[in-house]
């Protein structure tokens, strides 16, 4: 421990005074402070990632309700985007987790969805990325952990063991790689978790990092079309996190549904 | 003055920790180009093998966010 622990927002206000530092500390985007007044943050005070995740939720019904309300033929392109999404997840469950896990389609699809307009909503001017908080991941990545584990064992009993026991390795190797798969296994929410929150975070944080040195002179031409760049990068990014969330989500499902004897 | 050397060490080794991200851009510059000169040789075969080259780059990325979190770690929490 660190005799003079300082917290992230003193840190902040010290970039803030410094001579040549930055104008804002880049990592101040993911304060979690309280919507209505000033004090300390409870389990129950309604803070900005409240909103924020209220804000994502809101988008997804309206994008789900709003868009399927006229089910018309010839589908409004609001109607376009909610099937296609629908589809793109339905075919993905069906071909990474198999045809036994299709009925955990509806949590992979809300999974998706969220860290979807999750992400998108946090690229918004001065918005609060939800998902850059590993308490928010660890949530979603610890049920898809506990949801594996009982359905595993609910399924198959003491057999879902098999699946640290690999048959199709030599019988010298088997004990070693048992041990490696028990490691792997649960290191699975960790990895699952913090690869989200991590790269929401990095991503932003460099934005942000280059948004400040829009404000020197000499470089700003260049810090402008960084951004520009950047932002590019973390609209794709954005997608390919909640793709990889969610398809590791059914990767992790086929253990739990599939023989582990195979 | 001891607690500042406890600093540096911290700061150093949250710089330090970085370096793994580097064995993580190697990983998945790996994978997708493995992808892509297989996917040219036999590009009907490609599309099926998307979603594989993306679980492949998840766990390659994921020891490389390892070290970005110790990194973190290192700066804010030790």
């Amino acid at each position: 421990m660190r005799p003079d622990k300082r917290r992230t927002s003193d840190l902040a206000d010290e970039a803030k005074g410094e001579e040549g530092g930055l104008v804002f500390h880049p990592m101040d985007q993911f304060l979690v402070k309280p919507l209505f007044g000033d004090g300390p943050v409870g389990m129950f005070t309604i803070t900005n990632v409240t909103l924020w995740m209220a804000l994502t939720v809101l988008c997804i019904i309206a994008l789900l309700v709003l868009g399927t309300r006229s089910r018309a033929i010839i589908p409004s392109r609001t109607q376009s985007v909610a099937e296609l999404a629908y589809g793109f997840i339905f075919k993905m469950v069906e071909d990474v987790a198999g045809k036994e896990a299709i009925k955990f389609f509806p949590l992979v699809m809300t999974l998706f969805l969220f860290i979807v307009f999750a992400n998108f909503l946090g690229l918004l001017p001065m918005s609060f990325t939800t998902t850059s908080h590993i308490a928010v991941t660890a949530v979603m990545a610890m049920g898809v952990f506990l949801l594996v584990t009982l359905v595993g064992f609910w399924k198959h009993g003491l057999g879902f063991l098999g699946i640290f026991w690999i048959s199709s390795a030599p019988l010298i190797l088997r004990p070693i790689l048992a041990l490696i798969e028990v490691i792997s296994y649960f290191v699975r929410p960790l990895s699952h978790s913090i690869r989200l929150a991590g790269n929401m975070m990095a991503g932003h944080a460099v934005i942000k990092v280059f948004a400040a040195f829009a404000a020197v002179l000499a470089i700003s031409p260049f810090a402008i079309v960084a951004i520009t760049a950047i932002y590019a990068l973390e609209v794709l990014v954005s997608f390919i996190q909640a793709y990889v969330f969610a398809i590791l989500t059914c990767v992790y499902l086929k253990d739990a549904v599939s023989d582990p004897h195979h | 003055m001891e607690g500042d050397i406890v600093q540096m060490g911290a700061y150093v080794g949250a710089g330090l920790a970085c370096t793994g991200m580097g064995g993580a851009a190697v990983g998945v510059g790996h994978v997708v180009g493995n992808f892509l000169s297989g996917a040219l040789r036999n590009p009907s075969a490609a599309a099926g093998q998307t979603a594989t080259m993306f679980i492949g780059i998840a766990f390659a990325e994921a020891l490389g966010i390892f070290s970005f979190l110790v990194a973190l770690l290192l700066m804010f929490a030790v």
